[in-house]
């Protein structure tokens, strides 16, 4: 069972947590919807599709509104920091633990954490509460918590980082807090993808696996490239917003289903890459269209799988 | 020439701050923070010196007073300043550090916003897409990160080749 740890676009949204369903375009949770355009809610989009597909639990979503000013974020931060332990069915009778403990039955063994404020105190509180926990869930990290993880110190606790290749130059750049300040020299085009893995690594700004999201897809084991994905190529989904959410998503469900990280990674990229070559994409095409492919996408990937 | 740094409690405050003082006339730079100052998601504007206390009175005419001012003593972070543009026919893209906003060219309607990782991106483009370039609200007057700032500059850089 995977947890998906977030925020949607709304300051008035409240913090709320349990079962992720979907209903059109839009995701449901604890009797409030949320259009799905990018962020969190595409990539729930994307995870509920997935595990519709292969018939798999839902996600678990903690959402909470957020539009940049980070209230939202650090409020989430500090209940996950109070109710963390009581995920791993410890003692205690938190409302997450009520929510999670009703609506799943079953213990949450991997966290996705994705757009939420970098606040890098925040997030050593919330790693050390992980800590604490009698097994240690696989722990995926992308967007705004992915920056914070690597400005800590502390990316080599991660599991799976996916950033695209902008973001890769700004984990290769040991000085960088944030993709914004990422240093002219560290070049983010394609061919030098391999050289910003290195030097992602080499600085321990890297988690023990990434997927690189891009012209070509990079998964990558404990600093070497296990696999590259790069058809079919759809030039316009650059322009998309969402993209990545949903790759993070597909590949989130996955391995809440208990596959290998490295697994799930490359069969989610030929998934994501699929699912928008379906779609038709135009620079224009909104992430939705490229969720709705999933279905399709996993059909034609399984089927070439065997 | 000596600088000095305003630290603010958020990058909105920043960026409101910023938009005060270039109005103003003010010789000032957005950068981003030494390392000791920190938190994750920072900006803060570096100013001459000298010209601290006039600086402050103007802040606080508009009520943008930082929380505290630091002399610079090492060299500070410079934001991205590279723009790449990418033409899809139909529609122009143009990227600023990690934010990419696309256009159609015809209509001037933003059509996509991708990139980026904090809270406001999604809540960017919510209010972005879907409007004209000239009607559309600017992510310095309603975003409140860096990847907002980042967007901001995208927005400037399209304009600027798009709009008369």
């Amino acid at each position: 069972m995977f947890a998906v740890v977030g925020t949607v676009p709304d300051e008035d949204f409240p913090l709320v947590s349990g079962k992720v369903t979907m209903d059109g375009d839009k995701i449901c949770i604890q009797g409030h919807s949320v259009p799905v355009n990018r962020g969190t809610p595409a990539l729930l989009a994307a995870a509920i599709k997935t595990c519709e597909t292969l018939n798999s639990n839902l996600p678990f979503g903690c959402l909470v509104g957020d539009i940049g000013k980070g209230a939202g974020s650090r409020r989430l931060y500090a209940t996950l920091v109070e109710q963390l332990t009581s995920f791993d069915s410890g003692p205690g009778d938190s409302q997450l633990k009520t929510d999670k403990r009703s609506e799943t039955g079953t213990d949450l063994n991997v966290f996705v954490f994705h757009y939420l404020q970098p606040d890098v105190d925040w997030h050593n509180r919330i790693l050390m509460a992980m800590e604490k926990m009698r097994k240690r869930p696989v722990l995926i990290a992308d967007a705004g918590f992915m920056y914070a993880a690597k400005m800590s110190g502390f990316a080599a606790e991660y599991d799976l980082f996916t950033p695209d290749a902008g973001e890769l130059a700004f984990l290769a750049d040991e000085a960088a807090p944030h993709p914004f300040y990422t240093r002219g020299f560290v070049l983010h085009e394609e061919n030098k993808i391999p050289e910003l893995i290195a030097r992602a690594y080499e600085h321990e700004n890297a988690a023990r696996c990434l997927l690189v999201k891009g012209k070509t897809d990079y998964v990558v084991d404990e600093k070497q490239i296990h696999a590259t994905v790069d058809t079919p190529l759809e030039d316009a989904m650059e322009a998309m917003g969402g993209t990545g959410d949903t790759l993070v998503g597909i590949v989130s469900a996955l391995i809440g289903t208990g596959m290998s990280v490295i697994k799930a990674a490359a069969l989610a990229a030929k998934v994501n890459r699929w699912a928008g070559h379906y779609a038709r994409p135009t620079p224009a095409t909104q992430v939705i269209e490229i969720i709705e492919q999933i279905p399709r996408a996993f059909s034609r990937v399984l089927r070439e799988e065997k | 020439m000596e600088r000095a740094i305003l630290v603010f409690d958020n990058t909105s405050e920043v960026i409101r701050a910023e938009g005060v003082l270039k109005s103003a006339g003010w010789s000032i730079r957005v950068m981003g923070p030494p390392p000791e100052i920190r938190s994750g998601c920072d900006l803060v504007i570096e100013i001459p010196l000298m010209e601290r206390l006039n600086i402050l009175r103007t802040l606080e005419r508009k009520g943008l007073l930082p929380i505290e001012t630091v002399p610079v003593v090492s060299p500070l972070l410079q934001p991205v300043d590279l723009f790449q543009s990418k033409d899809f026919g139909d529609y122009l893209m143009v990227r600023a550090a990690n934010m990419k906003l696309t256009i159609h060219k015809k209509s001037l309607v933003i059509v996509n916003i991708s990139g980026g990782g904090c809270p406001d991106v999604p809540y960017l483009a919510e209010a972005m897409v879907g409007k004209k370039l000239d009607e559309s609200p600017s992510p310095r007057e309603i975003g409140h990160t860096l990847c907002g700032y980042a967007l901001q500059l995208a927005y400037e850089e399209i304009k600027r080749q798009c709009l008369p």
